[in-house]
């Protein structure tokens, strides 16, 4: 049971500001004049330095002073905003960003330049380098003099005081304690009942004080109402201690100090009222640890798992009763997991939002006009996914712009715009999200990726490729040169990486591209990686788990025919050929072919193949149990699953089969 | 019955403190992510006392506490402000708006137990 840090709220918040800080910046370099951008911006700024101050964050909340300083003279219209002030607030809000991470980094000098250039873009007097942190305002309890002192107070509060919230009852009893009191109010003031406002005040009140405090200590009482009212202090006399007046025990530390370790204690005696103050009257929303949700995604999957062994039971059992709990178990175990599912899903707007600030800083690095677009950001994948694909997407639209998207000279000779356009889309297609990067630059050179392939012996000279294979290969590993890995460096990942997790998430890329007029790469993954539907097979005696969304149809192979295609593993569908592959020779199973096989037929995009099996089950929600570490090296299976009874049955890894049925075929053509 | 305050602010960190400050303290303590929220849960709600920001999403600060002392039932809430700037003139105009008291941030958690105590009375 993890409690809340205030620290690691904080610094989930200052991410959250910086990402409205980053937007409103990004949506300002659109319409420079826009007030509710400005105001957006620099409302992120003062909280975050507000936050970062409460929470020890000193460096940062300086930093973040100076900024709102300067940024509030945008706000306020003397200045108005300008790319280049963007551009200067976005590269303080990185070092902000830092300052978070690393509260006592050695980057003051860092700081003082972006300063120096953010003061130098609004116009204001030159950065002063070092900046003081607003402290933590005084606490001190006030220290008790060492002689009793008698105060004559007259005071009239504002009439609206106690509509205010001031009760003067309050103010009197705070007189109290400091000291013995003699109080008379004057009523002189109050109006005949029909006159009467009830909630105005009339009277005022004279008090006689004597108290051991000094003067600040009846200040202290009046602070909040002192700029309106009427208040008079004389000192009448010092006097000895008198009786009814405690003296401090020992004078001034020992008593200042009880006055500060006291609340302190009781907070700490307390914080678990902290947890019993959630009485159902808490915000609409609650923020859990993401490894909570995980936990919980676990269970769920152990639930789905024993509900379906209740199932098998309550099935062949004649007990109509057990029959009946088995079937309401097995409603809501299916609403429970699809409830979790949607707990788990996020709308993408979270990852696309981070690449208007990539695009920007791209535009400036390359000289190129950039426009960036979003569709669909409101659909909804699955968190992991998300975290997952985020330095995919990264390098994709990095490449885009770096080798799509021409200069705005090129593109107005070619035709087009100035600037180019980039859009980001999402979409929801059955149990997937089909996430689009489309670019309108020159599209893939096939030339060149040819030649690029040949020279690194990806490829054969001469050797006949589909147009879709040939694009293909700019996601083989060693296909990108060693400029691009420098051009790219700092995000680390090759276009092979992109392909390698994107397949991890189960999911394919499609590319597509047209020369002069642009490119598209779609990522089809499917929307959440703990459960998928499956086709249940059986090959020999072992079960198997087809992931549904790669099964496009299933055929009767008759024993003739397999007889027949010996040594060719082809079979005609509607027209082309669909190479096969029969798993009950894969799996070395050693049994007799089932009399009725049947073909399963898989694809990824473009790419498909058959699957030899000798029975089909039927399809199955199968919640993915990841391989054992001794089995990481299976590249086979993905996964495994337990069924109803019990028994586990492996999940098939479309994509290697794939792989593995498509270069049998190319093994046969360059055979034959 | 300890008394229930109502805290308004947009940062989560600032709300936890706050809270974690008052309900160490024995009061009971509801939070509002904005002066909107603010505004429909004082409204909704008992409150003996409110905490509440100025800079805010939505609706502001100062906009809530007019909003609320020009209905009759919220006259006499104590209504406490937080504020970054030690600035008279936001302290000014949210006095104007009907607030009771200010604290200025960052504060120390029992200087706002401290002004709840003097606000509420013992």
């Amino acid at each position: 049971m993890t409690t809340l840090d205030p620290i690691q709220v904080f610094r989930t918040e200052a991410a959250e500001l910086f990402e409205q800080i980053e937007g409103g910046l990004l949506d300002l370099l659109h319409d420079l004049s826009n007030q509710d951008q400005i105001d957006a911006v620099f409302r992120g700024l003062h909280t975050l330095k507000g936050s970062g101050a409460m929470f020890g964050f000193e460096a940062l909340a300086a930093f973040t002073h100076h900024c709102e300083t300067a940024f509030d003279r945008v706000r306020k219209g003397e200045v108005s905003a300008s790319a280049e002030l963007v551009a200067c607030v976005l590269a303080a809000q990185d070092h902000m960003k830092a300052l978070v991470d690393r509260p006592n980094g050695d980057n003051a000098e860092e700081g003082d330049r972006l300063l120096a250039e953010l003061q130098a873009a609004v116009g204001g007097q030159g950065g002063s380098g070092t900046v003081v942190t607003p402290p933590l305002a005084a606490n001190a309890p006030v220290a008790a003099d060492t002689a009793a002192t008698t105060w004559k107070l007259s005071f009239r509060l504002p009439s609206n005081a106690m509509a205010n919230g001031t009760n003067p009852l309050g103010l009197l009893d705070e007189l109290r304690e400091l000291g013995t009191c003699e109080i008379r109010a004057d009523l002189s003031k109050v109006p005949g009942l029909n006159q009467i406002e009830p909630a105005d005040l009339y009277v005022s009140w004279q008090v006689t004080l004597t108290t051991y405090q000094p003067r600040s200590a009846i200040d202290d009482v009046f602070i909040f109402v002192m700029d309106e009212m009427e208040l008079q202090i004389e000192q009448q006399s010092s006097t000895a201690p008198i009786a009814g007046v405690k003296a401090p025990d020992t004078p001034a530390a020992p008593a200042a100090e009880k006055a500060v370790m006291e609340p302190q204690a009781r907070a700490e005696a307390s914080t678990p009222a902290v947890a019993e103050a959630k009485n159902g009257k808490a915000a609409e929303n609650v923020r859990v640890p993401a490894e909570r949700l995980d936990e919980l995604m676990d269970r769920v999957g152990e639930l789905v798992i024993a509900q379906s062994r209740l199932s098998q039971l309550a099935g062949s059992s004649v007990d109509i009763q057990l029959r009946a709990v088995s079937e309401d178990v097995e409603r809501l175990s299916g609403e429970l997991r699809d409830t979790m599912m949607v707990l788990r899903m996020v709308p993408v707007t979270q990852l696309f939002s981070r690449f208007r600030r990539l695009v920007h800083d791209l535009a400036r690095e390359t000289g190129k006009m950039i426009e960036l677009e979003f569709e669909g950001e409101t659909t909804e994948v699955d968190k992991t996914v998300i975290e997952r694909l985020a330095d995919p997407l990264v390098h994709l639209v990095r490449n885009s712009i770096d080798h799509g998207l021409e200069l705005p000279d090129e593109r107005i000779a070619a035709g087009k715009d100035r600037s180019g356009r980039v859009l980001l889309s999402a979409r929801q297609s059955g149990g997937e999200v089909i996430i689009t990067i489309k670019d309108d630059g020159r599209g893939i050179n096939r030339e060149r990726v040819r030649a690029k392939a040949e020279a690194s012996g990806l490829v054969q000279p001469g050797q006949q490729l589909m147009d879709q294979e040939l694009l293909q290969l700019i996601f083989q590993p060693g296909f990108s040169t060693a400029a691009q890995v420098t051009n790219l460096s700092g995000r680390g990942v090759g276009m092979d990486v992109v392909k390698k997790t994107v397949e991890a998430l189960r999911g394919v890329i499609d590319i597509r591209s047209e020369p002069g007029k642009g490119s598209e790469i779609s990522l089809r993954i499917p929307l959440t990686l703990a459960i998928i539907d499956g086709l249940l097979v059986r090959v020999g005696s072992g079960n198997y788990v087809i992931p549904l969304s790669a099964v496009e149809e299933c055929l009767e192979l008759s024993l003739e025919e397999d007889l027949r295609s010996r040594g060719r593993s082809f079979i005609s569908l509607r027209d082309s050929l669909v190479p096969y592959l029969r798993l009950r020779d894969l799996f070395r199973t050693g049994t007799a072919p089932d009399p009725y096989q049947k073909v399963v037929v898989i694809s990824t995009g473009d790419e498909r193949i058959g699957l030899v099996v000798d029975q089909i089950i039927g399809d199955h929600q199968t919640v993915i149990k990841s391989m054992s570490k001794l089995h990481h090296d299976v590249v086979t299976f993905s996964g495994a699953t337990i069924l109803g009874d019990g028994s586990v049955a492996l999940i098939l890894d479309v994509i290697h089969l794939i792989n593995v049925g498509q270069q049998q075929e190319a093994q046969l053509r360059a055979a034959g | 019955m300890s008394a229930h305050i109502l805290t308004v602010d947009d940062s989560a960190s600032i709300r936890l403190t706050t809270k974690i400050a008052l309900t160490g303290a024995g009061y009971q303590v509801t939070e509002a992510v904005d002066g909107l929220d603010g505004l429909n849960k004082a409204k909704a709600g008992t409150f003996d006392m409110i905490v509440t920001d100025l800079n805010m999403p939505n609706m502001n600060g100062l906009a809530m506490i007019e909003a609320l002392r020009s209905s009759p039932a919220h006259t006499g809430i104590p209504i406490i402000f937080l504020t970054t700037e030690s600035d008279a003139e936001m302290k000014s105009r949210a006095k104007a708006a009907g607030a009771t008291g200010w604290i200025t941030k960052p504060f120390d958690p029992e200087q706002l137990v401290k002004i709840a105590k003097k606000v509420l009375g013992k």
